[in-house]
């Protein structure tokens, strides 16, 4: 009896120590792997990269800790304005995709009419193009079709290129939040409007009232989704810019020259950020968006 | 009598094969068309201050009648009126009637407070009423204290009863109850069943409940309208509906009947012949013979006494023989299963009175006569798809 009992225990050891160093271990790992290119961009913003003591323009070598990057984020000639159109265009893409793909999902849960099994797939249809044949065929499409700026619509400071990158953002961007909304509408109990115009609530008070805030995180979600989509989207962007330049397309451009610091403060401002969203909302919910 | 509240003249829904319509068709087949016939040219009245029941099973259409009531589902044609008004076409929160929906729904989003002030705060109530009302209300639904809390924390008979004092706190002129217990454990259902009356009684709204649970309706309704297939068999107080079904399936539906094939014969003062299938004739009440030749009479087992065979019955009394199948001893009472001499079997309650105490219950097997009063006895028109021995017998 013990002697066939000894071998399973042994077995169950080796299990359970394996559980206790083996899965630590591999979660260290993982973490590791998804957190050390943020520790090295975040370590290298602090980096001395000044030509005049020799250190030369390319943040690559570690040189000495300067706080030079951080009190000057914007101190490197064009990324200002960059950095502004794309926080612009990521504000409005982000306004505009939300609130049609909020308005698209409602309707694809909500109503049945001619054509919603077609619209159901050609959504995602975005999703699924990669982003090179999407970006040169909407920049032949802008070319054909010679769209003038929008006059007056847009702020002078951003003169040419700007609409048509919002244009081509609100696009790719839809797909994603219409997705998103849709998979909380999934959940959504009809009842509860049906109570809210039971109770006097009409159907402006009703969607007001309850549906919206009720679907609210998924809106929210999506508009973040939106947000980072847009701000750092290259390849479509670069297609449809023409001389506009976005935050993205200037790194690109400086990067042949040059690679300030800056752009590792910048990074790591928007990482922080998002941190501190994701953590104010779960300290607010006590749990993580979804 | 009391005025009308609700008036349903010749109502009519048929769903397509569209949502609403995906919906139903759980519950209802759809004819050769594809149309699904929920609501079929139902004539209705339900007075003010009643507690009337719509009493059926599922896919009879109860809930249907109700839906349009509040205004959520439209009828096909016919006409709704509320209180002498033509509301047939008015959305809901155009219509003086709240609901109490069986999931509750409940703003998951919103306090208890908030839920049950939804309503006033539509109308512009002003802050302080609206705070002195809904506590009042909370008060009756016997709630106090919970205004802080979020839905989600409540069981399933709180909400319940948070679902009841959001409705009745806008002082409706009906409040419309689609099954509001059906979610609720026994025990608790029966609670909730005396409190609703007691609720009802408080507050002398009309309500209009719908359930699938006979007994459910018997203990609250001052009326019941029995509906089947769209339309309602029989519609009446409970006693009534009990005593006196008038068709086969009221009797089936509300508590146990025993059906037994009968023809009409001569009338004899009072009563009135029947002939049954096993050669004996029995007698019924005079007022009972209709115009159909065949009829089913029918008598309820608790009205049925056991005598031993041989032992002497009371002349007046209805007398058929049978052979014990079952016995079950309940407790209370005794349940026999008992066979006629032409096979038809035949639900006997017997209350657990001296004999019993005495160890002389009927054994399986043995013969048994069976008696009661003529007075008991009902009848109903035999349809077509009859089952030997009634529905609940076979």
């Amino acid at each position: 009896m013990a002697a066939t009992v000894a071998p399973q225990r042994s077995t169950g050891r080796l299990m359970r120590a394996l559980e206790h160093r083996a899965l630590p271990v591999f979660t260290v790992l993982a973490i590791g792997y998804l957190l050390v290119p943020i520790i090295v961009m975040f370590v290298f913003s602090f980096n001395r990269v000044d030509q005049s003591l020799g250190d030369g323009k390319f943040n690559y070598q570690w040189h000495a800790f300067s706080l030079e990057a951080w009190l000057n984020p914007l101190g490197w000639p064009g990324l200002g304005n960059a950095l502004y159109a794309s926080l612009w265009i990521a504000v409005m893409a982000t306004i505009g995709s939300t609130i049609l793909g909020t308005l698209i999902g409602l309707a694809l849960t909500r109503y049945a009419f001619r054509g919603r099994g077609m619209i159901n797939s050609l959504i995602f249809l975005p999703m699924a193009t990669p982003e090179l044949v999407m970006g040169s065929s909407l920049g032949i499409l802008f070319v054909a079709t010679a769209l003038p700026p929008l006059r007056g619509a847009v702020p002078t400071l951003f003169p040419f290129g700007i609409s048509t990158i919002l244009i081509a953002h609100v696009m790719f961007n839809i797909s994603y939040v219409v997705v998103t909304v849709k998979a909380r509408l999934a959940g959504f109990d009809r009842r509860l409007e049906e109570a809210a115009m039971d109770l006097g609530a009409n159907e402006w008070t009703t969607f007001w009232r309850v549906t919206f805030p009720l679907i609210f995180p998924g809106i929210m979600a999506a508009a973040l989704l939106a947000f980072s989509l847009s701000i750092d989207d290259f390849i479509i962007t670069s297609f449809v810019s023409g001389t506009q330049n976005t935050f993205p397309i200037w790194v690109y451009g400086i990067i042949r020259n040059a690679l300030p610091p800056q752009i590792n403060v910048i990074g790591s401002i928007i990482f922080l950020v998002a941190v501190l969203l994701v953590a104010s909302s779960t300290l607010r919910t006590g749990r993580p968006p979804r | 009598m009391a005025e009308v509240e609700v008036r349903l003249t010749q109502v009519y829904k048929a769903f397509g094969g569209d949502a609403a319509g995906r919906r139903v068709a759980q519950y209802i087949k759809p004819d050769e068309h594809g149309v699904i016939v929920a609501v079929d040219h139902i004539d209705l009245e339900v007075r003010e201050g009643e507690f009337f029941s719509l009493l059926g099973p599922s896919g009879c259409g109860k809930t249907t009648t109700l839906r349009m009531i509040g205004g959520f589902e439209q009828p096909t044609s016919g006409l709704i009126e509320l209180a002498g008004q033509d509301v047939t076409w008015l959305p809901p929160y155009k219509r003086n009637v709240n609901t109490v929906f069986q999931s509750y729904a409940l703003f998951p989003h919103l306090t208890i407070f908030d839920n049950v002030a939804f309503g006033l705060r539509r109308r512009k109530i002003a802050q302080a009423e609206i705070k002195t009302r809904v506590r009042e209300m909370l008060e009756l639904v016997e709630l106090p204290g919970y205004e802080n809390r979020k839905p989600g924390q409540l069981s399933g008979g709180k909400a319940q009863r948070v679902a009841l004092a959001r409705a009745l706190v806008n002082k409706p002129a009906v409040l419309l109850l689609d099954e509001p217990l059906g979610a609720l454990d026994l025990k608790l259902r029966k609670q909730m069943q005396v409190e609703l009356k007691r609720i009802q009684a408080d507050v002398g709204i009309t309500f209009i409940y719908v359930t699938h649970d006979q007994e459910e309706a018997m203990t609250m309704s001052d009326r019941i309208a029995v509906m089947n297939r769209g339309k309602y068999e029989q519609l009446g107080d409970p006693e009534t509906l009990y005593e006196r079904p008038a068709t086969e399936f009221v009797a089936g539906f509300l508590g146990v009947s025993n059906l037994l094939m009968a023809s009409i014969g001569d009338r004899d003062g009072d009563y009135a012949a029947a002939h049954l299938a096993d050669g004996s004739t029995v007698r019924i009440p005079a007022t009972l013979k209709g115009p159909v030749a065949a009829i089913k009479i029918g008598v309820r087992p608790e009205k049925i006494r056991l005598y031993a065979e041989g032992a002497p019955v009371p002349e007046q009394m209805n007398r058929l023989e049978g052979q014990v199948m079952d016995a079950s001893y309940l407790g209370a009472s005794t349940s026999y299963i008992i066979r006629s001499n032409d096979g038809e079997r035949i639900t006997v309650f017997e209350q657990n009175l001296a004999r019993t105490s005495h160890g002389s219950l009927h054994q399986p097997g043995q013969k048994v006569q069976l008696a009661w009063l003529p007075d008991h006895t009902f009848a109903v028109a035999a349809d077509g798809h009859a089952t030997a021995g009634g529905p609940d017998g076979a």
